[in-house]
């Protein structure tokens, strides 16, 4: 199964459970079923509860704030995540502030979904992950869609934290197998985070990779390329909530890494990547053998062309390059 | 409908030939991405083109290349932008729907540019009277409020601001009246701002109707909403269209071939092969570079 089924299962699912649960978004009635196809054959199921919506990002959220606000549940589909900005408003100053400027804490539970990242050619608005833009908000969540992380189980949780989340989807993993993984490494989850290392007992402290679910693949091939030509076994750690993050159950593990490198998608510059390095900076101060090393896509916009977007989007040999030079220098 | 000049009728075969070109470059996987072709709609900038002037700004969207065709005869420039290659308007970096080139603009995020096009537009009143900034909007694009913002602006500030909108009944898989309450008309009847609904594709008659309407934005500055009543013919974006054949709409062309098929014959087999060279020298380039990051 893809991990765009996954996905659409899990609205399926959702909806047919819960009573109180409404999708809206632009271009999801059947047959068309969203311009990425992930919210196929819920209109013709759940008619009434999945809306097709005029071009209005700023009211389809600040309506599924409403919906929240009055008992309901909504999550909406933002037609590429670069929207996301119209909305920003509604998600900063209403829905995420709601949960606590009232005195009292007001229960938000809302997923906006946000098709996200490059290397598909759309061109530079649309194409970009926006993840560091809502680091730091206070009461917004951010989650990241991975092929390890059951969509079902992920929006449930979502929901039921009561807060308003933001589900980022990497666009190129909704063809991608759910749940695989190259044959050389086997994975596990550990709480929220899938662990990934090399199919080998006690294999893989050579490097510490942490990176989210849109990376994944690429990250992987990264170390199966650091594996096969450098002998280096690293272990790469797949949150699937992004902010706030929690990084306490990793620190046995990454402090005792020859080296931790945190490899995310989005234009570099206060990211949210940087967030997690300085958080490991400080907590694992004294037994860090290196610097935790950044790597992001560079801090540019993203050309339409494909072979000027390689350029600028994180490739796995942008990750391969990053822990190579910092452990060779 | 009236004989067009051959100079018209070559530029709205060069527009319908370049989309379906690309059509077929992405069927073959020759281009990536997305693009929206306006076929159908050919002939809204080509009725406009005379009664814009060099220093008149335009403002395009995510169905431009039509837009851009009517303003620079440059099917290779376009063409070269969209496959990425040397020569390209952009470097390549913005693609089929983020042009820009001396005062035409195109951005792929819907709304945005009527809120900019006023900026343009208050800033032409004082420097440059009589040029007028215009701007290409789908009846879709209606739902974001960006575009009720700018219209009050420019009424409230007098800004010569010509607003075309191609109603052709559907945003990418959805049908107006699925996603508009009330009317274009309507809606800019509440600005007291200026509406004029131009139905058919007869382009001299479409050119007579709105002339003096276009000459009085330039005199006694205002916004206009000038409303086509169109046909997307094809799909949103490459090969994503959900609605049965008959359901597309009315093909200019068609009835043109009909009435003229002499004329319509001999310019389209030129306009066939003058596009036909195009891609095949196009193609044949080296990758755009960028340098500007
Ligand atoms: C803010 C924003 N939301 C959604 C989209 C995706 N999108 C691109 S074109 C389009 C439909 C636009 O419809 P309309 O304005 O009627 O123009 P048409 O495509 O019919 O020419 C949509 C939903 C977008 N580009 N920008």
């Amino acid at each position: 199964m893809r991990v765009g089924e996954n996905l659409n299962q899990a609205l399926h699912g959702l909806l047919g459970d819960d009573p109180s649960v409404y999708v809206l978004g632009e271009d999801l009635l059947d047959p068309y079923g969203g311009a990425f196809k992930i919210t196929r054959g819920l209109s013709a199921r759940f008619p009434g509860r999945v809306l097709t919506t005029p071009l209005s990002e700023g009211a389809i959220v600040g309506a599924a704030s409403g919906l929240a606000l009055a008992g309901d549940k909504a999550i909406v589909e933002i037609m590429f995540g670069d929207f996301a900005a119209l909305a920003f408003d509604q998600i900063v100053n209403f829905a995420s502030k709601s949960v606590s400027m009232y005195g009292h804490r007001v229960p938000m539970p809302m997923v906006i979904r946000c098709p996200s990242g490059g290397n598909r050619g759309y061109g530079p608005t649309h194409s970009q992950n926006l993840q560091k833009h809502f680091v730091g908000v206070p009461g917004l969540s951010l989650f990241e869609m991975s092929p390890f992380h059951d969509n079902r189980a992920v929006l449930d949780r979502m929901l039921a934290s009561a807060r308003p989340c933001l589900l980022f989807e990497d666009k190129v993993l909704y063809t991608r197998g759910m749940y695989e993984v190259d044959d050389l490494f086997a994975w596990e989850l550990a709480g929220d985070v899938a662990v990934v290392r090399p199919d080998l007992p006690a294999a893989g402290a050579d490097y510490a990779l942490i990176a989210p679910g849109g990376v994944a693949h690429r990250a992987v091939a990264a170390m199966r390329w650091l594996l096969l030509e450098h002998d280096l076994a690293g272990t790469l750690y797949v949150p699937s909530q992004l902010y706030p993050f929690d990084v306490s159950g990793l620190l046995p593990a990454l402090g005792a890494a020859g080296l931790v490198c945190v490899a995310e998608d989005g234009s570099a510059g206060g990211t949210w990547g940087s967030h997690v390095a300085a958080e490991l900076h400080t907590r694992l101060w004294g037994s860090l053998k290196r610097p935790v090393r950044l790597v992001s896509s560079a801090d540019g916009v993203i050309p339409t062309a494909p072979h000027l977007e390689r350029d600028v989007v994180l490739q796995d040999t942008t990750i391969r390059r990053a822990v190579l030079e910092a452990l060779h220098g | 409908m009236n004989r067009l000049t051959d100079e018209d009728l070559a530029l709205l075969l060069l527009i319908r030939l370049f989309e379906r070109k690309l059509l077929a470059l992405f069927e073959r996987g020759a281009l990536n991405g997305t693009t929206h072709t306006c076929l159908g709609q050919e002939y809204v900038p080509v009725s406009l083109r005379p009664l814009l002037r060099a220093d008149d700004w335009v403002f395009s969207n995510h169905r431009g290349h039509g837009h851009y065709l009517a303003r620079f005869d440059d099917p290779d420039g376009l063409l070269a932008e969209i496959m990425g290659r040397k020569g390209a308007v952009c470097d390549g970096v913005g693609g089929s729907q983020h042009l820009k080139r001396d005062r035409y603009l195109s951005t792929g995020v819907q709304g945005q540019s009527l809120p900019v096009a006023t900026g343009v537009a208050l800033n032409l009143k004082r420097t440059a009277p009589g040029a007028l900034a215009c701007v290409y909007v789908g009846d879709g694009t209606w739902g974001e409020g960006a575009v009720y913002e700018a219209l009050n602006l420019a009424q409230l500030w007098r800004l010569p601001l010509l607003v075309v909108v191609e109603h052709n009944g559907i945003a990418q898989s959805t049908p107006t009246e699925l996603q508009m309450a009330g009317s274009v008309a309507g809606r800019a009847a509440a600005f007291g701002i200026g509406h004029r609904r131009v139905e058919g594709w007869d382009v001299a008659d479409i050119r007579q109707q709105l002339a003096p309407l276009v000459e009085h934005v330039r005199t006694e500055p205002a916004p206009l909403v000038v409303e086509f009543a169109t046909h997307r013919l094809g799909p949103h974006s490459k090969g994503d269209d959900t609605r049965p054949a008959d359901r597309r709409g009315k093909d200019w062309y068609a009835a043109y071939r009909a009435a003229h098929p002499g004329q319509a014959a001999r310019i389209e087999a030129a306009a066939g092969e003058r596009v036909d060279r195009i891609a095949e020298e196009v193609a044949a380039r080296p990758p755009s570079t960028w340098t500007a990051t």
